[in-house]
């Protein structure tokens, strides 16, 4: 069983005719995964229970029982999405005992289609980072290159594909979390629409911005996860009430209309010039298909890091502040007062401050302090007020640019996969990695990452597609046709192991 | 504008967020330059600009107001740091 050549697609071929059962597919990627543990892209993987789940839809298999339409495939869980009674600790050490009493809208979605849960996959703390350095449990490395990040926040989730550790994985993305990884790991990354997806049981970030989305090799493989986790879930009342398209039918389709903007403020300072020249190639991809392109302009472009970084933070500073060591999450055992402005505090104040303190990594202190600054009296108008009407322009100039285009082509990430420790001294450096993602996330447009080439050094180089809202089927369509030209998903690291 | 010591310890007290002194001095440096690199965003003019909370916006939702299933006790408590049968315990709030 060759695991870093067959797709998810085809595995499901194989477990319906029954050429391979979910037991020996199962086997066979958790024996890859133990022999690749030092590239720590699971945080929790228990053997026994993936068996399980995989015997049970092969004893409903035997004796002809329906079986769900992702009947036996192994999907891999970002750390973040809520899995009854399974550690999901988002990377944090506040969460480090958390067994969720319930599931995630998209987790009850794949066990009622049949998936077979594979382990929960490494991730920056609570989502909040671009490398997956920002991990309690270490930093995942890049199967390209091991001395490199894997990108974030779902590092773990991008690495299970890349490295064949899972046909199928999810993540989220809240500013790039999908993309960025995907991109830097050389796999397909799509985030949905806001709203496409339910958020339910997603352990939030910046609720306006989280989407959940999958990973994988391909685009039908990506195309078949999507339709079954999207639509609308009384449980998330941002989801939206819209009819899910049949994604994989129409995949092949070429779109009747190839109208492909490059944005100019895409093609700055700062992009490696290998991404470039991979631009260019996939460029003359599609004016070989037959593509108008057009370059268009999105002018406030360079305002999408800071306004994201208000408003990501107001919102976590909001949505974190449950964990507070008294209902669930990390409690310290020693509360007394420590410095002088503690002296006055009542006891469970002190409590809520030091489990705090204890239980959230750097990065996460300086997002909710930024996020608690940016909101409190006196400075919410000059920041977050003002943060929102630079997202309305943000979106505005997306809204102007799908008059002319369809889709909006160009790299996901300046670089490739920078070196571990590289960036963890400067988080500016680091919220910059973020630049040509974070946009769609505050616009609400799905946006999607495709293997598009790789450097002369070997480290993959992603190509973004960003459509209008709810337009995955024509993101999907056009990629696909670069996709279909190109041998790029095909590459696989080599992995000694 | 920068934030000096006292305020970043104030901010941090409003977050529920003890800090050491290394890590108020770090925490001082790093939201200063976060917030002079936000500060860019004052260089547009967004008088005549809605603000806007969310990329597709919604209207809000609603539904019959209907009990459904919810999450038993022992569930709800179990994951509590602290707890007897029934109740979370936390420090006393009142003296």
């Amino acid at each position: 069983m060759d695991l870093t050549r067959a797709s998810a697609c085809e595995w499901l071929t194989q477990l319906n005719s029954g050429k391979v059962t979910s037991e020996e597919l199962v086997g066979g990627y958790l024996k890859r995964a133990e022999a690749l543990q030092r590239l720590n892209t699971f945080v929790h993987l228990d053997h026994d229970a993936v068996l399980a789940q995989a015997r049970s839809i092969d004893a409903k298999r035997k004796v002809g029982e329906p079986v769900g339409p992702l009947a036996g495939l192994p999907v891999a869980v970002k750390d973040v999405l809520c899995v009854e009674g399974v550690p999901t600790t988002c990377g944090s050490r506040m969460l480090k005992n958390f067994r969720p009493p319930y599931d995630a809208t998209v987790i009850a979605r794949l066990k009622a289609a049949g998936a077979v849960l594979f382990g929960m996959t490494n991730m920056d703390e609570f989502a909040m980072g671009s490398s997956t350095e920002n991990s309690s449990y270490g930093p995942t490395r890049n199967p390209w290159d091991e001395t490199r990040i894997p990108g974030g926040s779902s590092g773990g989730a991008a690495v299970a594909i890349a490295a064949d550790l899972a046909p199928l994985s999810l993540g989220s993305d809240t500013g790039g979390s999908i993309r960025q990884p995907a991109s830097l790991c050389g796999v397909v990354g799509l985030k949905p629409t806001y709203g496409r997806v339910s958020r339910y049981g997603l352990i939030a970030y910046a609720s306006s911005l989280d989407q959940v989305g999958p990973f994988a090799h391909s685009l039908a493989d990506a195309a078949l996860v999507l339709q079954h986790i999207a639509g609308r879930d009384p449980r998330d009342a941002t989801s939206v009430d819209r009819p899910v398209p049949d994604y994989a039918a129409t995949l092949d389709t070429p779109p009747e209309s190839l109208r492909i903007g490059l944005v100019r403020e895409h093609r700055g300072e700062g992009l490696d010039p290998e991404v470039a020249s991979a631009l260019d190639e996939a460029v003359r991809v599609y004016e070989k298909a037959g593509a108008t392109i057009k370059e268009v302009s999105l002018p406030h472009s360079k305002y999408g890091v800071p306004a994201y970084y208000v408003v990501a933070s107001a919102e976590c500073s909001s949505n974190l502040a449950r964990y507070d060591g008294t209902i669930y999450g990390h409690r310290a055992e020693d509360f007394s007062a420590k410095y002088p402005i503690e002296e006055d505090l009542p006891p469970l104040i002190r409590m809520m401050m030091a489990s705090r303190a204890e239980g959230f990594g750097a990065e996460v202190k300086r997002r909710i302090m930024l996020g608690t600054f940016a909101l409190s009296a006196g400075y919410a108008d000059q920041y977050y007020n003002h943060a929102l009407k630079v997202r309305r322009l943000i979106r505005n100039d997306f809204d102007t640019a799908f008059k002319e285009v369809d889709v909006l082509l160009g790299p996901t990430s300046p670089t490739p996969a920078f070196k571990l420790g590289e960036r963890t001294a400067d988080p500016l450096a680091m919220y910059l990695s973020d630049i040509y993602t974070i946009t769609a996330n505050l616009a609400g447009i799905p946006g999607l990452s495709i293997p598009g080439g790789l450097t002369r050094g070997g480290l993959p180089i992603g190509l973004q597609f960003l459509a209008p809202a709810f337009a995955e089927e024509t993101l999907l369509r056009t990629a696909r046709v670069f996709e279909r030209a190109t041998d790029w998903h095909t590459r696989r690291p080599t992995l000694a192991g | 504008m920068g934030l000096s010591h006292d305020e970043v310890a104030k901010v941090a007290l409003l977050a529920r967020l003890r800090l050491d002194p290394a890590e108020l001095e770090m925490f001082t440096g790093q939201l200063n330059s976060i917030v002079e690199f936000v500060t860019q965003l004052q260089e547009l003019d967004t008088k005549d600009v809605e603000p806007l909370a969310h990329g597709v916006e919604v209207r809000n939702v609603f539904r019959d107001d209907v009990r459904g299933p919810a999450l038993s006790n022992e569930a709800a408590l179990s994951n509590a740091p602290k707890r007897n049968a029934e109740s979370f315990l936390v420090p006393a709030v009142l003296e």
